[in-house]
């Protein structure tokens, strides 16, 4: 039997479980929402800040997630994400294990495409993993209720959690953007820590232009604008254009990255190692 | 990468390691350049099946490099490589039956030798992880395979390496320096065990700077300089290509000396002034040593030697001693890598035979 993407998919995640950063992601991941519970819990005036869904983290937990999910857009879920992503093809050079996978029965093109997998399996796990402790956290602290939406109508508990997990997804899209430009990063420096940071930098950088006066008109189409796509499905009736308007500007920003990545992996010398 | 004609990737080979197929490597007119240097310049070889195949060169003579191209790692600029007939560039499964490293072995640090042998098994096909057990008891690793290799010694990682390429199953080994960095000890375990695969009927590549190693264990060698093969053929030969030379002390070594210079079939005649070993020693013995004579140094077949006993008899140079020198592989390594002073362009010392496939200059 041949080894395929599945084979190599799989080992990635073994890999990934014996590693550190794994668990210093998701670790992350976790943490924070529980932080913010903990932050709840002592703040004295218990009225929050004044950004979208602040006002309602002592209402209801339901609000943590969104929260976080705005919060985390900064550098947080970028940093997550890419400290695998980055990570996933630089580690091989790192190691000097390319030379080492490459001499078996597999072809170039189905490592990429596993590990690409491997990649985005665990971006999906660490905002999954943040969103549901989130969840938890915020409903022990603030209580599983209704949540109002930005639109101000009143959204019942179990139709906003519905609302929050779709939120998670669409919060995906420009995550998996970041683990194309990670990828990308990661084949073309060689070395896991330039691609990890600058990753994130680029993730940074887009949030700089987004505050530069002048480049107002730039707004919809930054990464950064897409990771608040999800605010449409909070609106009553729900908006989906910023939704439609983040799976395409995202793909004008993975695409490239991904075929580069790709390219460079598929042609690359395994001269050092 | 091709240059040369050769099975594409349409066509079927005969079956890898069977004797009559495509010969295990064949490279033709190898070349690879970095901007304006040359790693590789031209490169020929063919190795047959069941050849223990010694790859020979100093530090940056373009071993790895070649081993990299013939792996499929790095493309070549030039030339071709061909595998029991396939072009490992085209393909992986040019790579089928055939295993190695270049360097040093190298594995994920925090998994165990075991965990890393069944990932490069299932990335072989899982026909490959029955092998593992075995592959382990081979190099004598079983009782340290469940620990992280970051944890292993080098001489331990060199071993895995080799299980690593005995899990793939192969008919041909590339094995780049597996005996560096390790002492003496591991050096004979590596030894034995390159003999052991070759044993079982593995054609073995063999880079390396162990020039005692290489002579022990390979039946022909490939000496690359500069990027090119100065020689290439069977270890016999290239020694029988040295011709033998001789050293000769007689009652008269200036007459001796005289019916050499005229005998023919001598050559590279010399005089070769002892040790001034009396001023080292004191008493008797340094006044012994101190007059021990000087000999006489030539080149010549067996015949002529003869030819040229009969000659010194009838000119009254009695022979007190007359001794044949040995070349070994390292003596002739170093001829032909460091310089190339001799006649015709044969290193000092070398003299081609006639049914030697000598090629210098390559």
């Amino acid at each position: 039997m041949n080894p395929t993407v599945a084979t190599v998919y799989r080992w990635e995640l073994v890999k990934l479980r014996y590693q550190k950063r794994t668990y210093l992601g998701l670790g992350a991941a976790a943490l924070v929402p529980i932080m913010f519970a903990v932050a709840i819990h002592f703040r004295h005036d218990r009225h929050g800040g004044d950004f979208a869904f602040s006002s309602y983290l002592t209402r209801s937990g339901l609000a943590m997630p969104l929260v976080i999910l705005l919060f985390g857009a900064v550098w947080m879920f970028p940093l997550i994400t890419a400290l695998v992503a980055g990570d996933i093809f630089a580690s091989e050079d790192h190691n000097g294990t390319l030379k080492t996978i490459f001499t078996r029965s597999l072809e170039r093109w189905q490592i990429f495409a596993g590990k690409g997998l491997a990649a985005a399996t665990y971006a999906i796990i660490a905002i999954l993993l943040g969103g549901t402790v989130a969840v938890i956290a915020g409903s022990i602290e603030s209580g599983f209720n209704s949540l109002q939406s930005l639109s101000g109508t009143i959204v019942s508990a179990p139709k906003a959690l519905e609302l929050v997990y779709v939120s998670l997804l669409v919060y995906l899209i420009p995550i998996a953007t970041i683990v194309c430009i990670g990828l990308l990063l990661s084949t073309v420096t060689r070395n896991s820590a330039a691609a990890v940071v600058g990753t994130l930098m680029i993730s940074l950088l887009f949030q700089l232009i987004g505050i530069l006066p002048g480049l107002g008109g730039l707004q919809p189409y930054l990464l950064s604008t897409q990771f608040n796509a999800w605010q449409g499905l909070l609106r009553t009736p729900i908006d989906w254009a910023p939704i439609v308007r983040a799976a395409w500007v995202c793909a004008i920003y993975a695409g490239p990255a991904l075929a580069a990545a790709f390219l460079v992996f598929l042609r690359r010398d395994v001269a050092g190692g | 990468m091709t240059v040369d004609s050769g099975p594409g990737k349409g066509d079927i080979p005969a079956p890898v390691g069977q004797p009559h197929g495509p010969p295990p490597v064949e490279v033709r007119g190898l070349v690879k350049r970095y901007g304006e240097l040359t790693a590789v310049a031209g490169v020929d070889l063919t190795v047959n099946v069941g050849d223990v195949y010694g790859y020979l060169g100093p530090n940056g003579a373009g071993k790895t490099t070649s081993l990299r191209m013939m792996l499929g790692l790095i493309s070549p600029t030039a030339g071709s490589v061909r595998l029991f007939g396939r072009d490992p560039m085209e393909s992986v499964h040019a790579l089928d039956g055939v295993a190695g490293f270049v360097e040093a072995p190298t594995f994920y640090p925090y998994l165990s030798g075991r965990r890393n042998l069944e990932l490069l098994a299932a990335f072989d096909g899982h026909r490959a992880a029955t092998r593992i057990e075995q592959a382990l008891e081979t190099v004598e690793l079983c009782d340290r395979a469940r620990d992280p290799v970051g944890g292993y010694s080098h001489g331990m990682r060199q071993r895995l390496g080799i299980a690593a390429a005995v899990v793939r199953d192969p008919k041909l080994m590339l094995l780049d320096e597996p005996a560096t960095g390790l002492d003496p000890a591991g050096m004979r375990d590596m030894r034995l065990l390159v003999r052991r695969l070759a044993d079982q009927g593995i054609t073995v590549v063999l880079s390396s700077h162990l020039l005692a190693e290489v002579e022990e264990l390979c039946n022909r060698v490939a000496i690359v300089q500069a990027g090119k093969i100065v020689y290439e053929g069977e270890i016999t030969a290239l020694k029988r290509s040295a011709g033998a030379t001789y050293r000769l002390s007689t009652t008269d070594n200036e007459r001796a000396l005289a019916v050499c210079c005229a005998q023919p079939g001598i050559a590279d005649v010399g005089i070769e002034q002892p040790v001034d070993a009396g001023a080292a020693q004191p008493g008797e013995a340094g006044r012994r040593a101190g007059r021990e004579p000087a000999r006489i140094r030539f080149a010549a077949d067996e015949a002529a030697v003869a030819e040229l006993s009969r000659a010194l008899v009838e000119a009254g140079a009695l022979i007190k001693s007359l001794a044949p020198q040995t070349a070994t592989l390292e003596d002739l390594f170093f001829s032909l890598t460091e310089g190339s002073d001799g006649a015709d362009g044969y290193p000092a010392g070398l003299v081609p035979g006639p049914a030697v496939p000598m090629r210098p200059g390559r």
